[in-house]
């Protein structure tokens, strides 16, 4: 377990610290004993308990007509309509994915599935926001290949598709490269189940790979503290090791015993492996459990009982069911040659010093055997210390947010485009998106569209709009403000594929949560994401925290990703897309006086290394009813009703040029503006902006009637290049070939 | 009465669900059919559906071909019966000899999902009856090891006999002559990496897809 020959306390080898060691001795009452302590270690980390964000995310808005399954489970799920349900989460896999990318992003995926078909629904999609140092870095391009190798090659193989993602390269993910994943799960909504133990003398049957030393205290000694220069090698033995032809099985067989309705509930086994699955389920059902360390089917002899309990071994799950169904259970797994194992058996509470139930979680050496811990389940799952760290805004903001990035000007606004395009089909390309016949809109454009089906669905017409969004350039200028712009973003972005938001998850991946300006950094992000979220009426309905993410005392900008849930009623023709075609009128649709901003723009930081200005402001009202008219609009020709639109894009990342660039490449169809568009016109970001383009520009005006909203002519599509006033012309070929160069090895 | 078709699923096969939508969509009676089935009776056609059989250890295609239902499978082909292998089951249908040639690492070495331009090369296989030669078809790939590869004299044959089914309007793999598809001398056994059941809807972004399999289960009379 430990260094034997270390004077330092055991507990503080792995990772508790002597105040969490006091309180883990009186809530036992007697001193632990190294089993416990190891326990505690996996349970009370960072990672599991979220001890420093917990009392910061109390104050995001989690209710909503649709929310069935709030914060807290293993995944979100919303009522979609038509008797379906939809599970959704995001998570993070950052620290292992810096120390062996294939595994680290394998694994992410790995685990991510097993959190949606725990609730019982069928992970139906994957997306994957990426964020790492310039790969210009040949390390850097090392992380890249191997990150996008392993979610290629798990994800493909698990057979779920992954349907779009996020691509973000700035210095300060160097050393700590983030890899998040989304998952989305459909399930008709009867067979919804929690990962709840109940019954006294209920069985609980370990499922699927055998249990090995891999991947042991990855929670805690991973997950749950930085990087310096010397740990990359030390903590390799931490990694675990993905199979995706285990889960795959795993998945059929769990959904083969639920559609029989053999569970009485089911976890996955994750961060904190055995210890967690068990004293989850026991703690939520209140009651106690035994567990038989010597049952667990291993991979390797001479395991110890800790090792057990605490391995992260991935390709498993834990299901409760009765003495009567284990038979039927035993079967269907053997079909999908599963391992099922009975190794666990629901116990009576005891009583507590109150004469209260207490359900505890009993390590025994054989069912009738020695007990080798002895802790209260809830004590474990619930009771882990609650942390209000200290925090203050950065010393520097002040001075960084006077800083006006615009002042140093472009000596050439061609070649600040040409540097700022990217193609990211290169990635896209590796992962199969098309799987279950669903995807209509894939990955590369500003949201997924796929339609809501699925093996064993019920009929429906609707569809599903996707996004991720993410930016932390606006996040390390102003916090608050800039996860309120991306959520904004992100309900620009399912406008664009016709749909209307009804949930959030975040994934909040910072820095050290022992430097205060990174509490400050949370807390602030926390409140933007509250205040747009009670705004725009969408509940967050599950998320991931991600601390320590520093390297060598550097925190990475504070990167609050957000996974945006959309529905639209009637999906029958795709939506209109990026591409301009020859001859169509281009506008610039938004909400009257939205800003724009050099300041955390793309532009300034990639082109002049800025981290200074301020952001631009948001109109919720405003951004709401444009966001609205442009979904409909885009719905109704979904729907099969006659297009307004030919081509729509959010304004976003890189402004108007970049957005622009972007149509003009995806048809290759050109587009030349007179338009006079200053610096900040063009590379500016800001919400509430859309690019569109029609063949009737009556027709779109007669659809803004009755709206504050406002139209800006740009041109007339057609051509081989791109200008826009002052910029340009650049032909599209050079932009594609810059696009592609961009990420190409 | 509509042409019963056995998609035969191995563990780790993922394109089950999608083939039985696929051959739904052109009017066939789909069902699963487990990879220990020992016969296929009552059944007018095969199609061994994509995905990674057996996790595709080893190399794919080179642990299935041991799994029960095959030997079933090569009967069924002997005596006539219509057998469509699609990417892993084309990977499948070659271990197992009952296509000639291998598929290899993609040249890029790396994975490939994307559209893909196709010519019709031959009608006289199951899956192309109704086509035209010259046809152009819009399919998606979806594979890394889609690189069809056989020796010179293999080649030949294929050619001599009218085995090459399918080829690429853009090579996307490295595939020797461009090949997409083949079939055996009869015609009755056609593998090929593209994936129809993917292009069966405009929704989806093709709907060629649906004469390939329209060919398969409306050109045959009932097998049995």
């Amino acid at each position: 377990m430990a260094d034997e020959q270390s004077t330092v306390p055991l507990h503080r080898q792995l990772g508790l610290t002597d105040a969490e060691y006091d309180e883990v001795a009186q809530v036992l009452g007697r001193t632990p004993n190294d089993l416990e302590l190891a326990l505690y270690s996996v349970m009370w980390s960072e990672h599991c308990s979220y001890k420093s964000s917990r009392i910061h995310l109390r104050r995001l808005p989690t209710t909503g007509d649709r929310v069935l399954v709030g914060p807290g489970e293993n995944a979100g799920v919303i009522d979609a309509g038509d008797g379906i349900a939809l599970a959704i989460r995001i998570e993070s896999h950052n620290h292992p994915s810096a120390i062996e990318p294939y595994q680290g992003a394998a694994t992410g995926v790995g685990g991510i599935l097993r959190d949606i078909f725990t609730m019982g629904a069928r992970p139906i999609a994957v997306m994957d926001p990426l964020f790492f140092g310039p790969l210009s870095e040949p390390r850097q391009r090392w992380l890249f290949d191997g990150v996008v190798a392993g979610i290629s090659g798990y994800g493909n193989s698990v057979g779920v598709p992954t349907v779009g993602g996020e691509l973000t390269f700035d210095p300060c993910y160097a050393g700590n490269p983030l890899v998040n994943v989304l998952c989305l799960g459909a399930l008709p909504t009867e067979r919804l189940v929690l990962g709840i133990a109940s019954g006294t003398g209920n069985l609980a049957v370990l499922l699927g790979s055998t249990t090995g030393r891999d991947g042991i205290g990855g929670v805690s000694v991973l997950a749950s503290a930085g990087f310096s220069e010397e740990t990359e090698d030390t903590k390799r033995p931490s990694v675990q090791v993905g199979d995706p032809y285990e889960e795959k099985r795993l998945i059929e067989a769990c959904l083969a015993l639920l559609d029989e309705g053999l569970v009485v509930g089911i976890q996955d086994l994750g961060g904190a492996g055995l210890v967690c699955a068990t004293s989850e389920t026991a703690a939520r059902g209140r009651v106690g459990m035994d567990v038989d360390v010597t049952a667990v089917p291993l991979r390797e002899a001479g395991m110890e009982p800790w090792e057990i309990m605490t391995s992260e071994s991935q390709e498993r799950m834990l299901a409760i069911v009765t003495p009567a169904n284990l038979e039927r259970v035993l079967e269907l797994c053997g079909r999908w040659e599963v391992r099922a194992t009975v190794v666990g058996k629901v116990t009576e509470p005891d009583l507590g010093a109150n004469g209260e139930p207490v359900g505890v979680l009993r390590i025994r050496d054989g069912f009738d055997g020695e007990v080798l811990a002895e802790v209260p389940a809830a004590s474990l799952a619930d009771d882990a210390p609650l942390y209000d760290r200290p925090l203050s805004a950065p010393v520097d903001l002040e001075a960084r947010r006077s800083e006006d990035p615009a002042a140093v000007g472009s000596d050439d606004l061609s070649a600040d485009l040409v540097a700022l395009v990217r193609d990211p089909a290169v990635v896209y390309r590796r992962y199969d998106h098309q799987l279950f016949l669903n995807t209509v809109v894939g990955p590369g454009a500003d949201a997924a569209l796929l339609r809501l089906a699925g093996p064993g669905l019920p009929p429906s017409e609707r569809g599903i709009g996707l996004s991720t969004d993410s930016n932390p350039r606006w996040c390390s200028i102003d916090p608050r403000h800039g996860t309120a712009l991306t959520v904004a973003e992100g309900i620009a972005n399912l406008a664009c594929v016709g749909a209307s938001p009804v949930a959030v998850v975040n994934c909040l991946n910072f820095g050290n949560p022992e430097h205060p300006e990174v509490m400050w950094q949370l807390s602030e992000a926390v409140d933007g994401l509250a205040e747009a979220c009670r705004a725009f009426s969408t509940p967050v309905i599950g998320g991931n925290v991600s601390l320590y993410n520093e390297s060598s005392g550097r925190d990475i900008d504070p990167t609050p990703v957000l996974g945006l849930l959309g529905l639209t009623e009637r999906l029958q023709t795709p939506p209109p897309g990026l591409g301009l075609t020859e001859g169509h009128h281009v506008f610039v649709v938004a909400v009257p006086g939205a800003e724009r901003s050099l300041g955390g723009s793309r532009w300034a930081r990639e082109r002049h290394g800025s981290t200074g200005g301020t952001l631009a402001h948001l109109n919720y009202a405003g951004h709401l009813e444009l966001c609205a008219l442009v979904a409909s609009l885009v719905a109704t020709a979904t729907a099969g009703g006659a297009p307004v639109l030919s081509a729509v894009h959010d304004v976003s990342g890189g402004g108007l040029a970049v957005a622009v660039a972007e149509m003009a490449m995806a048809a290759g169809v050109g587009l030349t503006s007179d338009a006079a568009f200053d610096l900040e016109a063009l590379f500016g970001e800001g919400p509430s902006r859309f690019v569109v383009a029609t063949a009737d520009p009556a027709a779109l005006g007669a659809a803004l009637e009755g709206h504050d909203l406002v139209l800006e002519p740009i041109g007339i599509a057609g051509g081989s290049s791109v200008q826009l006033g002052p910029l340009g012309p650049v032909e599209l070929s050079t932009l594609a070939d810059a696009a592609t160069a961009a990420l190409a090895g | 009465m509509s042409m019963r078709v056995a998609v035969v699923t191995f563990p780790g096969t993922n394109c089950e669900h999608d083939a039985i939508q696929g051959l739904e969509a052109v009017g066939a009676e789909a069902v699963f059919w487990w990879h220990t089935e020992t016969s296929l009776d009552g059944i007018d056609a095969v199609v061994l559906p994509g995905g990674f059989a057996h996790g595709d250890y080893l190399r794919p295609g080179a642990i299935a071909r041991f799994s029960p239902v095959m030997a079933a499978v090569a009967d069924f082909a002997a005596q006539g019966g219509p057998v469509v292998g699609i990417c892993n089951g084309f990977q499948v249908l070659t271990e197992a000899g009952l296509l000639p040639g291998a598929l290899q690492k993609n040249a890029q070495l790396t994975f490939a999902c994307q559209p893909c331009g196709l010519e019709v090369a031959q009608t006289s296989s199951v899956l192309t009856r109704g086509l035209e030669i010259g046809q152009h078809l819009e399919i998606p790939i979806n594979h890394f090891s889609g690189s069809y590869v056989c020796d010179e004299a293999t080649l030949a044959s294929l050619e001599a006999n009218d085995q090459v089914v399918l080829r690429y309007r853009q090579n996307p793999n490295g595939s020797v002559a461009n090949i997409a598809g083949i079939c055996n001398v009869a015609g009755n056994v056609v593998g090929l990496m593209p994936h129809p059941e993917r292009a069966i809807s405009p929704l989806l972004g093709s709907s060629d897809g649906l004469h390939l399999l329209g060919s398969l289960v409306s050109s045959l009379p009932a097998h049995r």
